[in-house]
């Protein structure tokens, strides 16, 4: 009797066995093949961005010739970094990169704050008409910019305000988004240091400003870091209410270089690079809140 | 009885602070949205150039015009025919979510690098598509070529953005590009992650494979994630397209690449007819509620488990 059970436990263990290895196999096949997924999208993803660098270090002629092997299509047989120069030169790039540069802080700047301050009352103050203010912002949310677009274009030219760098940053800086994001955002903190900082005669503003965002740091880097990228990447604002190049932004700026240089495509190239170059940067340093920013955003709609 | 003054009346602070602190915001939101937004409804109802003064009033014509101009529906359906690269954009970020939802190296890698055609997403990007199109000398005829050669065949690729048949397509295959590792696919990620183990163990139990798995569990567990990304996108699709057809195509070959939006711009800033534009600027706006609408009567209802 025992030895019979004891062959039945062994018998069972080695099929266990058999089990977990077919297993094992299985998850070693299914992660060899999510590699070979991954890296194939990784490749397509990023080609056309070597393809830009490259193109950008390339002798204006190298661009059209056919003679090529492939090998010389994606790696130019002699670097010219003086493309990089020549773009500088063609337009003036370094006035286009400090417009940006002004205008996008000022936007993130004055959303960030506004924003917060905004928030902040809506989220811990009491005051008459609250709910029916914030009910206001909300309902704003869905109105695509292309309807007050119009309107605040004309109220700009009334103002004399067109071609302004006041015309790309003030309407830039409020929106009911920034507002909404960092009231839900303060509504999760704690309320007990708020009440004690209270007991201890602290008012609002030093409650707003010493206990509130500090805790709202991840909450502030976020909206910082999504504001920056939208107001450096917006090219049909400043596109309609700037007109002379002196004010143009880099956007702005690198439409009207390829409306000049239709074909100058190394020089093209190499001012690309150069536009999206601080983008990249900001983004490696925060990268983090980019991917804590989508998954808020996504999950409260 | 004690009279309470103003500024001692501790419920007066907390109003007069409230209010000092959303001043500036609140200043901002009624001169450059709500405001704009009634001005907008009015403007649709008149007729301007912006130099003529007054306005002239002309009732419902401007959406009577609108319903009756052809380019309006042309444009309307290149807007919505563009919109073919969500679906496709879409599976590619399930995809890609579902082959970065396990324990492997170097997800963060794969993660940054997939986002970089959403991170760039602009004015350069477009002008590197434009030369990715290139029908000479760009990435894709060149491949075609070779492949050509290879079987020693001459192929030649299309003339992609000059061609009226291809321009759409290749704003499309672009489309993919740029959305298929950006936002979706980290939303993905995350409702992966947030798919209860237990269900598929339960679901091992039963004997269930990876393909039964994923439709049994994964699919309807991820359903509101996948509804909220498709309205979404919806949503941002009817307002797209302003800056690829402004940079790459000028809204043509015949008008095969305008777009609602770059319609409206043309419109609005370059024809100067405001009143018409801005009943454009409305009928997006309708178009846009309804789906917002859609999203909030169904979100909770069809798509729950």
């Amino acid at each position: 009797m025992d030895v019979e059970t004891d062959n039945n436990r062994l018998e069972r263990r080695r099929t266990l066995d058999q089990v977990k290895r077919s297993h094992l196999h299985r998850l070693i096949l299914q992660k060899i093949g999510s590699y070979a997924l991954l890296s194939a999208g990784a490749v397509s993803m990023v080609a056309p961005f070597l393809w830009m660098i490259s193109t950008s270090l390339k002798a204006p002629g190298a661009v059209f010739s056919f003679q090529q092997t492939w090998w010389e299509e994606w790696i130019p047989t002699s670097f010219v970094w003086e493309n990089y120069v020549k773009a500088m030169r063609v337009v003036p790039f370094l006035n286009f990169y400090l417009n940006s540069i002004f205008v996008t802080l000022c936007v993130t700047l004055g959303q960030v704050a506004t924003s917060a301050m905004a928030g902040y009352a809506f989220a811990r103050l009491k005051f008459p008409g609250r709910d029916r203010i914030f009910f206001g912002y909300l309902s704003t949310m869905m109105v695509p910019g292309a309807v007050t677009m119009i309107p605040v274009f004309i109220l700009l030219k009334t103002l004399g305000w067109v071609d302004t760098y006041k015309a790309m940053i003030l309407p830039g800086i409020f929106t009911a988004y920034g507002t909404f994001m960092l009231r839900q955002f303060f509504m999760t903190l704690p309320k007990d240091l708020e009440d004690a900082a209270k007991m201890d005669g602290c008012n609002y503003l030093g409650i707003f400003w010493r206990i509130i965002l500090p805790l709202s740091k991840p909450a502030l880097a976020t909206l910082t870091t999504f504001t920056f990228m939208g107001s450096w990447m917006n090219f049909m604002w400043p596109l309609i209410v700037i007109n002379t190049q002196e004010k143009f932004t880099l956007p702005v700026g690198l439409a009207y270089f390829q409306s000049l240089h239709h074909t100058d495509w190394t020089l093209l190239m190499a001012a690309s690079v150069m536009m999206i170059l601080p983008i990249l940067l900001v983004f490696i340093f925060n990268q983090r809140f980019f991917v804590e920013g989508i998954k808020l955003t996504g999950i409260k709609g | 009885m004690k009279k309470l003054s103003w500024f001692h009346c501790h419920s007066c602070k907390e109003t007069m602070a409230a209010y000092l602190f959303l001043l500036p915001n609140l200043l901002g939101f009624l001169v450059f949205t709500s405001v704009p937004v009634m001005a907008s409804l009015l403007l649709s109802f008149v007729e301007w150039d912006l130099l003529s003064w007054p306005p002239r009033f002309v009732g419902g014509a401007n959406f009577v015009a609108l319903l009756r101009d052809p380019y309006f529906w042309q444009y309307c359906g290149n807007t919505v025919y563009l919109m073919m690269s969500i679906p496709f954009s879409m599976a590619g970020s399930l995809i890609l979510a579902l082959a970065l939802n396990q324990k492997l190296r170097g997800i963060v890698f794969f993660r940054t690098v997939y986002f970089l055609p959403t991170l760039c997403s602009g004015v350069a990007i477009y002008m590197l598509w434009r030369l990715i199109y290139n029908p000479e000398f760009g990435v894709f005829n060149q491949f075609i070529a070779k492949a050509g050669e290879l079987l020693n065949l001459r192929l030649t690729g299309p003339q992609w953005l000059t061609d009226e048949r291809w321009a759409k397509p290749a704003l499309i295959i672009m489309g993919v590009w740029q959305m298929v590792g950006g936002y979706n696919m980290i939303l993905y990620l995350a409702a992966l992650q947030g798919v209860p183990r237990d269900y598929y163990d339960a679901a091992e139990v039963d004997g269930a494979n990876g393909w039964q798995k994923f439709w049994a569990v994964t699919w309807p567990q991820i359903s509101p994630t996948t509804f909220f990304i498709a309205i979404m996108s919806i949503i941002g699709g009817f307002q797209a397209g302003f800056d690829p057809a402004y940079i790459m195509t000028g809204g043509g070959p015949n008008g095969s690449t305008t777009t609602i939006i770059f319609y409206l711009y043309n419109n609005a800033f370059q024809w100067h007819n405001m009143g018409y534009a801005a009943a454009i600027a409305w009928v997006l706006f309708v178009i846009v509620f309804a789906f917002t609408l859609f999203q909030w009567r169904f979100y909770g209802k069809n798509v729950h488990y």
